[in-house]
């Protein structure tokens, strides 16, 4: 992709530089700011929920109860999910869409910037009124983040807290995701054609269709649970003729469409990531593309395989089963181009490089699990196990949150004009990579041998791995402050990043200066 | 787009707005007075003082919106965006629907005859409810809510049919008119269109009053009325919400704004008002009807 930028100084009166002081950060309609607020709220959840995370951990460090009461180990299994979903990944995602999407395509700003500000500030308002549920009567909600009833009913004053503080999230996710859409379908540069677009965008483009088509379902599913509890509907009471299985069908229907919000927009981090310090063009472009949007179409129809024990027919059981085996399809294709792009590639291992390959290796364990989780009969065993736990913790931490850290290594030289501290980075990725394999890969055995998930206790036979993955998740927890402090280091100064940063870069973000002008691209470039 | 760097368009990014901010301390006062009044406190300070400033805002940033649209700052390009961006809008509330015709699909296909025992597994009919017959409309097993009468098709829900439909009707004239320069037509053909979107709004308020006066269909009526009055209701609320989007326009109409060529919220309100009126065929045939 060749890219003629032209940078014109900027006389225009529209153009007009930040304001002043804090109020800067509020009223703002400025991708990158925005980029940048979603990004740094992202950080601070990560280390909420990561706080949550060591809580459990702490209390499973050995059998019986020591710390924590049961309801509060709930509660923290619960709000960690939460946090770590709706608080920290998307926003992360979303905090990266907006800083390089208009850069990517050679776009002045988002296409809606107005309603840009309005979806980032919903969601301090919502993660306030979400954590503070912790200090209600009853305390947070504790009934599992996917609020299952009968049992999420009996959560105490926190309940409305937690079905409005859903529904805030669900507008912000809605409106940020139109945006992107809406910037990709109308502010691409001249001549840049949809198959021309980076994959980071190609994959944005997909995850916001996936959220506007299922965000407003959740929203559905969590009104009948509202209106079951304080208006005497009866969605999911059996006697009034409902059933309680049916919000699990509404939920997943949302639900797994979800695990792809949070993991495809990684696929495309990667796909930027890996020909750049391979030195060589992404292998298989347009399979990329059409993988991407196969696992969105698949997506749709195999959230059952999140109830296989729930209680359905066998034909459901078959479909579900298979339509879900279907999706290793599309995510081998991925897997293989990605290994394909780096094969007699001139590799160079940088910071952003480690975790992308990282990502690919463990990316993949947590693939194969899940291949293992689609065979009902086999998951009639695993489910709700230590087994899924490692499973979704595989793609979720050395996948998703891998990817999102690549990012920043990738980018932050771009977004702030310094280069971070080679040396600390790889530090911070040898230690997250050995930590987060400690932490995860023992909990394969202990689920294996049947240790139930969401529990404060456990039997004695399982007290040599739990250990071990507390080890892990604290070495984890704790290498993390060193990624704070990286970010924070070359935030504040370091050596001058170039305009291309990576010998290996292509592609519109690097023809800019770094950091880019406040207003980038108010002439569009021509793409050839 | 863009053909040279010196003639290019320029995309008219806005400065800087508070509005949005003050979008969602509205809302969130809104959202805590009502999650007060739920866990039984007073919120009803909160909740007014809410919906109040989230009313002023959103008065104040459309009346930016709309100024800058009549002062001539919006192209082709920004047109582009706020089409897409209805589009999709439209597209999130039709899978907002989704979500409550398929719980009502679910429970008239599934798991109300799982309860009066269809499949070969139902212990819930065997072992808790073996009397229960499942024919719909039902309020379920346990009889919850107390007996009570559907509500038929053929009366309001028909003349309310008729109305929505009608309407579509008149705000297409009303498009025509605005097309080929016709004032006067275009607000009739949008007065007419809001005075019938009202109007539908006060036969469904009668049909409700009816139906919890004299047939004991309320919300409490299980299974029927859990999705009768959740399709109904929000539906209903949208209408409510599409008819005060087409009196803005109306007003704006009457105010002298949109071209022939330029009038994008007029669209955007017809577009709306066209899902509205979709989402009802769907409720009048598998609600009232089938």
């Amino acid at each position: 992709m060749n890219a003629q930028a032209v940078q014109h100084a900027d006389h225009d009166h529209h153009d007009h530089g930040p304001a002043k002081g804090w109020m800067r950060w509020l009223t703002t309609t400025n991708h990158k700011d925005i980029g940048t607020l979603y990004l740094w709220f992202s950080l601070l959840m990560f280390f909420v929920g990561g706080t949550m995370a060591l809580v459990i951990r702490a209390e499973l460090f050995q059998p019986g109860l020591q710390l924590v009461q049961p309801e509060f180990f709930n509660q923290m299994t619960t709000m960690h999910a939460l946090v770590m979903i709706f608080l920290a990944v998307m926003p992360a995602f979303v905090g990266l869409a907006n800083w390089m999407i208009p850069l990517m395509i050679g776009a002045p700003d988002m296409a809606l910037p107005r309603m840009n500000n309005w979806s980032f500030w919903i969601l301090p308002f919502a993660s306030t009124m979400l954590i503070s549920t912790l200090f209600v009567d009853g305390g947070a909600p504790a009934g599992g983040w996917t609020m299952y009833p009968p049992l999420v009913l009996q959560t105490g004053a926190a309940f409305p807290m937690l079905i409005f503080s859903v529904h805030l999230l669900g507008i912000s996710s809605i409106m940020g995701s139109i945006n992107i859409i809406a910037t990709i379908m109308n502010l691409r540069a001249p001549g840049m054609t949809y198959m021309k677009m980076p994959l980071f965008v190609w994959t944005w483009f997909i995850t916001a269709y996936l959220l506007i088509a299922t965000m407003p379902v959740l929203a559905g599913a969590v009104t009948m649970l509202l209106t079951d509890k304080y208006f005497g509907t009866s969605f999911f009471n059996a006697a009034g003729g409902g059933d309680p299985v049916m919000f699990q069908h509404i939920f997943w229907f949302f639900g797994h469409p979800e695990v792809y919000i949070l993991i495809l927009p990684a696929f495309g981090i990667v796909s930027q990531i890996i020909p750049t310090f391979a030195r060589k063009p992404l292998f298989g472009y347009s399979s990329m593309v059409y993988a991407t949007a196969s696992i969105a179409f698949l997506s749709f129809i195999v959230w059952a395989h999140h109830m296989f024990t729930v209680g359905m027919p066998v034909a459901a059981e078959v479909f579900f089963m298979m339509a879900t085996m279907l999706i290793a399809v599309p995510t081998g294709v991925k897997v293989f181009n990605w290994v394909s792009t780096m094969w007699k590639g001139a590799m160079t291992f940088e910071t952003p490089m480690l975790f992308a390959i990282g990502f690919v290796v463990m990316f993949s364990i947590g693939g194969f699990s899940g291949l293992m989780l689609a065979i009902a009969p086999a998951d009639f065993q695993y489910h709700d196990t230590y087994f899924v736990v490692a499973h979704f913790h595989y793609v979720l931490v050395p996948g998703a949150v891998f990817a999102i850290m690549a990012s920043v290594y990738y980018w932050l030289p771009k977004w702030c004009g310094h280069m971070y501290d080679e040396k600390l980075g790889q530090i911070h990725f040898w230690l997250s990579a050995i930590f987060v394999n400690v932490l995860f890969f023992p909990q394969h055995f202990i689920g294996l041998a049947g240790m139930p998930r969401r529990i404060p206790d456990y039997a004695v036979q399982f007290a040599d791995f739990n250990m071990i993955s507390s080890i892990g998740a604290f070495g984890f927890g704790f290498s993390q402050l060193m990624f704070a402090y990286i970010v924070i280091k070359a935030v504040r100064g370091g050596k001058q990043a170039t305009d291309q940063v990576w010998e290996g870069a292509q592609g519109l973000e690097w023809t800019l200066s770094s950091p880019p002008p406040y207003h980038s691209f108010s002439v569009q470039p021509h793409i050839k | 787009m863009a053909s040279s760097s010196n003639d290019a368009p320029h995309y008219y990014v806005p400065h800087q707005t508070i509005w949005p901010f003050m979008m969602s301390v509205g809302l969130t006062g809104l959202v805590l007075g009502f999650i007060h009044y739920l866990n039984g406190d007073s919120g009803t300070f909160l909740m007014l003082a809410g919906a109040g400033l989230l009313i002023y805002t959103l008065f104040r940033w459309f009346g930016e919106v709309i100024s800058e649209s009549e002062g001539r700052q919006y192209g082709k390009w920004e047109d582009g965006s706020f089409r897409l961006g209805m589009s999709w809008f439209i597209f999130s509330e039709v899978m907002f629907f989704a979500a409550f015709f398929g719980a009502l699909f679910y429970a008239r296909t599934l798991s109300v005859p799982w309860l009066g025992g269809a499949g070969e597994e139902a212990e819930t009919h065997n072992l808790l409810w073996n009397t229960y017959q499942a024919i719909w409309p039902t309020n379920g097993p346990a009889d919850v809510g107390g007996e009570f009468e559907a509500m038929p098709a053929w009366g309001l829900p028909a003349i309310n049919t008729l109305l929505l439909l009608s309407s579509g009707a008149t705000v297409t004239w009303a498009h025509h008119a605005l097309k080929a320069n016709n004032r006067q037509h275009l607000i009739y053909g949008l007065a007419a269109t809001v005075g019938l979107g009202f109007l539908f709004v006060i036969l469904q308020a009668v049909e409700y009053s009816h139906a919890y006066h004299e047939m004991n269909l309320t919300l409490h009526s299980g299974i029927y009325g859990s999705t009768f009055y959740m399709l109904t209701g929000f539906h209903g609320m949208h209408v409510t919400l599409g008819a005060i989007i087409l009196t803005v326009v109306l007003f704006r109409a009457i105010k002298g704004h949109f071209t022939p060529q330029n009038h994008f919220a007029f669209e955007a309100a017809a577009w709306y008002w066209h899902f509205v009126d979709v989402v009802w065929l769907g409720l009048f045939i598998f609600v009232y009807w089938l």
